[in-house]
């Protein structure tokens, strides 16, 4: 079953066009990542998808209602965590999630307490004294102590440290296994990937990737940078490898990620001294794709 | 310890420049346009005398303080209906001021940057010191050269230089009160509110001690700018206290500053509920509670109005008489009853009044939204028309509870004051009158939150216009149908005019209009984040 369609889905904002054509589907059960840079129109989908915005052409469906038309009941199965938090000055961090929470008519103290416990949040503080974080704290903890059908996070985790980002993926993982569904929004791939089962890449508006991270594999690329014994001729004629680069002492250059073995096997016959590896960024993979569909740079 | 606190003075005067000069301006030129009105309404002795007799009532004088109503001159006129409520002014601008460079700025975390550079400790506050010191000297020089100017009689060098001071020395008060409370609180708001809290007490501690208590005044330091006596006897030992005060509160400043650490504060900070109480977790609970201060404090502030209005209807007769434009601007014929136009033109100026919360209120609903804390609640399983009706609810019910205290104060005031008072089911039947016009001024609001939000704040404009053509209209002798291009126009003036219902069905059913219409707007419209 799907949870969310988006049909051909558009949106301007005057004569911004900040979505054009966006089709969406996220399955029962599965964790989607929304995956694009800042202004990319990721928040305008979600949005859309709660019936805050109208959209100028297209559908959107969510648990297989009309997003606008159905809000309510639709709203009666999902909680959402927008991407920047605003809570009320004068009301503390305990008030806003009892208030949250009671307006889905929810009153599980045992979940909120354990909630609390596990980001570790302070609620008898007044909003206006909370960072960032902390914000998105309170607008977590009540989402999962709502236990909804479907979750909706809008770059949830922006605000938060390492060890309490460990904890939001604990909890996703828990609903995923529960079978809810999830709808996780970021500008950093690494983040959803550990996440996700499958994800939509949206970039200027347009979707351009979607699928399982396996099926992006073939647009990705590895950052490689190796200091060799002997120097390697001609690396740039290698077949899979880009953007070369001599530095000081070695080579940094990319590698296609389904021809790294042969590259690998290769590189070993020049006796590596040194090789580092870092994980092919969101940027890398617009590139890539823009290159690969015969588009020009930006 | 005060290590670089020159520089951070000199920074401090070249940051806030223009708002300081905005201030002292404003002071400076209200203060001189004052008598020199004075001179030109009331030209000769007789008259003022008169005026005199008139200010001499308890209300008049809980309101402004004592003064010499024997021999009431320009100047003694001037110092007494000006001076008190001038230093109120005075001492609010140096809570504003001072606070925003002590306690705001520790809170947002700009005096951590300061104390990160080679600055001493007490380096801030007695820049700060510095910086209020001057403010209200150069208040005191402009207060006194602009009065001295004048060349009125009554209004002398001596005179004018206390006048200057009293004024700058209220400030000097105030700032340093101020320095002090932003020790106390750990934010920006709190401290304020002490400090304003305190000379509001300041203020009603001597209004309750001027009219029935001497010695109580005693124990308001505001006491001190109707004591010294300005173009009258000219106290110059009231001045002493004043300033020897402000400085030192700001030693005492000082001092707690140097014995805590950055961020910390003397009073505990308050820790508040983790759980909300149920009520709250309703939208109607939770617009309630986000403008339960705002709710409370027009409350006693509406209920003051009309106390104060209600005082002054006994002494109102001889008080027109020496007064021409005072009965210009009072509508209906001029054979009636001074008191019943008065109260008829007082009963415009309250319902307009009222209107303001209730306008507040409403627009409460899109302030929200503008503030990006409308999509957590608008993810909820609510519909947009509970939150829109809770919202007009509370402003519906506002504006008529804001009409109903105010009219009531002036029913109590007046059954006081009056030797023949209306009766209360005249004054509220008269106030009633205007509820649908301020329903259609929530109409006009609701409108523009459901078609052009950004645009919501055009309806104080409106109401400003309304205000103006009923309150200056007869006096700049508008055309009348200027009068009619705002609800408050159509009203029938009880008790001075007849009743007549088809405005009052006019004006309900415009309201419904524009409310049903906005909230058509509003329910399919895009939200702001
Ligand atoms: N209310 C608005 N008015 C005008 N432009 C907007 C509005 N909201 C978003 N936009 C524009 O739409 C685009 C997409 O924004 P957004 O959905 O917030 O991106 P993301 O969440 O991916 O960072 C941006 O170019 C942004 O400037
Ligand atoms: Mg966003």
């Amino acid at each position: 079953m799907t949870v969310i369609r988006t049909v051909d889905l558009s949106k301007q904002f005057g004569k911004v066009n900040a979505l054009n054509k966006v089709n969406m589907e996220v399955k029962e059960g599965e964790v989607y990542g929304f995956i694009g840079p800042n202004g990319a129109g990721k928040s305008t989908t979600i949005r859309i998808l709660l019936g805050m915005l109208n959209p100028s052409g297209g559908q959107a469906e969510v648990l297989g209602m009309d997003a606008k038309k159905d809000a309510v009941a639709i709203h009666r199965r999902l909680a959402y965590v927008p991407g920047d938090v605003n809570l009320w000055p004068n009301l503390t961090g305990g008030e806003v999630i009892d208030l949250l929470m009671s307006f889905h008519g929810v009153k599980n103290k045992g979940r909120k307490d354990e909630l609390i416990q596990a980001f570790q949040f302070d609620p008898s503080k007044k909003c206006r004294t909370y960072s960032k974080g902390n914000r998105q704290k309170v607008a977590l903890i009540a989402a999962f102590a709502i236990e909804p059908d479907l979750y909706i996070f809008d770059e949830p985790t922006s605000g938060l440290d390492p060890l309490m980002e460990r904890t939001f993926q604990k909890y996703v993982k828990e609903a995923r296994n529960q079978g809810k569904s999830i709808l996780l929004s970021s500008h950093i791939l690494s983040e959803v990937e550990q996440l996700c089962d499958r994800v939509g890449i949206i970039r200027d508006g347009e979707m351009i990737e979607t699928g399982t991270l396996e099926d992006l594999r073939h647009l990705t690329r590895t950052n490689l940078y190796v200091e060799t014994s002997r120097p390697i001729d001609n690396l740039e004629t290698w077949e899979g490898v880009h953007d070369v680069e001599k530095r000081q002492s070695g080579v940094s250059f990319q590698v296609d990620t389904e021809r790294m073995e042969t590259v690998m096997a290769e590189l070993g016959a020049f006796g590596i001294k040194k090789i580092e590896s870092a994980p092919p960024t969101l940027e890398d993979l617009f590139m890539r794709h823009y290159e690969g569909s015969g588009g020009g740079d930006r | 310890m005060f290590h670089n606190s020159g520089r951070l003075f000199y920074f401090l005067l070249k940051t806030d420049r223009l708002k300081i000069a905005i201030w002292l301006l404003s002071f400076t030129l209200i203060t001189v346009a004052v008598p020199i009105s004075f001179e030109n309404l009331y030209p000769t002795q007789a008259e003022r005398d008169v005026m005199g007799q008139t200010m001499g009532n308890p209300a008049i004088i809980a309101m402004l303080g004592p003064g010499d109503f024997d021999s009431y001159t320009v100047g003694a006129m001037t110092s007494h209906e000006m001076i008190l409520l001038t230093a109120v002014v005075v001492g609010l601008m140096n809570i504003l001021l001072v606070n925003r460079h002590t306690r705001v700025e520790e809170e947002e975390g700009v005096l951590e940057l300061v104390r990160a550079l080679p600055t001493g400790k007490g380096a801030n506050m007695l820049a700060v010191f510095l910086y209020s010191l001057t403010v209200n000297l150069l208040l005191l020089l402009l207060i006194f050269s602009g009065l001295v100017v004048l060349g009125i009689e009554s209004i002398d060098g001596n005179g004018s230089l206390l006048y200057g001071a009293v004024l700058g020395g209220t400030g000097i008060l105030f700032a340093g009160i101020t320095a002090v409370t932003a020790q106390l609180t750990d934010n920006g708001r709190s401290s304020f509110g002490l400090a304003f809290g305190l000379l509001l007490i300041a203020y009603f501690v001597r209004a309750v001690g001027d009219v029935s208590a001497e010695t109580l005044s005693w124990f308001s330091p505001l006491h001190l700018t109707t004591r010294a006596e300005v173009f009258v006897s000219n106290q110059w030992w009231t001045v002493v206290p004043l300033f020897a005060g402000g400085l030192v509160l700001f030693v005492l400043a000082g001092y707690l500053v140097s014995i805590r650490d950055l961020d910390a504060s003397f009073l505990p900070s308050r820790s508040g509920r983790t759980e909300a109480s149920s009520w709250l977790g309703t939208p109607v609970g939770l617009a309630f509670r986000l403008q339960r201060p705002g709710i409370i404090s027009w409350s006693v502030a509406m209920l003051l109005v009309g106390l104060s209005y209600g005082s002054i209807l006994g002494d109102l007769e001889t008080f027109f008489e020496g007064n021409q434009i005072l009965q210009q601007m009072l509508p209906g014929e001029s054979s009636d009853s001074f008191t019943d136009q008065f109260l008829s033109m007082l009963i415009v100026v309250i319902s307009i009044m009222a209107t303001i919360p209730a306008l507040m209120a409403m627009l409460k609903l899109y302030k929200e939204e503008k503030r990006g804390r409308g999509d957590l609640p608008f993810s909820k399983p609510l519909s947009r028309a509970r939150f829109f009706v809770s919202y007009l609810l509370i402003a519906m019910v506002e504006g008529a509870v804001m009409l109903f205290l105010a009219f009531f104060g002036l029913w109590i005031a007046a059954i006081s004051v009056m030797e023949d008072p209306f009766s209360f089911g005249t004054i509220l039947g008269a106030g009633a009158a205007y509820l649908p016009a301020l329903y259609a001024m929530i109409g006009v609001s609701v409108v523009l939150i459901g078609f052009v939000p950004r645009k919501a704040g055009l309806v104080w404009a409106y109401l400003l216009y309304a205000f103006i053509v009923l309150y200056f209209g007869g006096l700049f002798k508008f055309p009348e149908w200027m009068e009619y291009l705002s609800p408050f126009g159509f009203v029938p003036e009880l008790p001075n005019e007849e009743m007549a219902w088809t405005p009052i069905i006019f004006l309900s059913a415009m309201a419904l209009v524009l409310i049903v219409l906005g909230f058509r707007g509003y329910q399919t419209r895009d939200l702001e984040g």
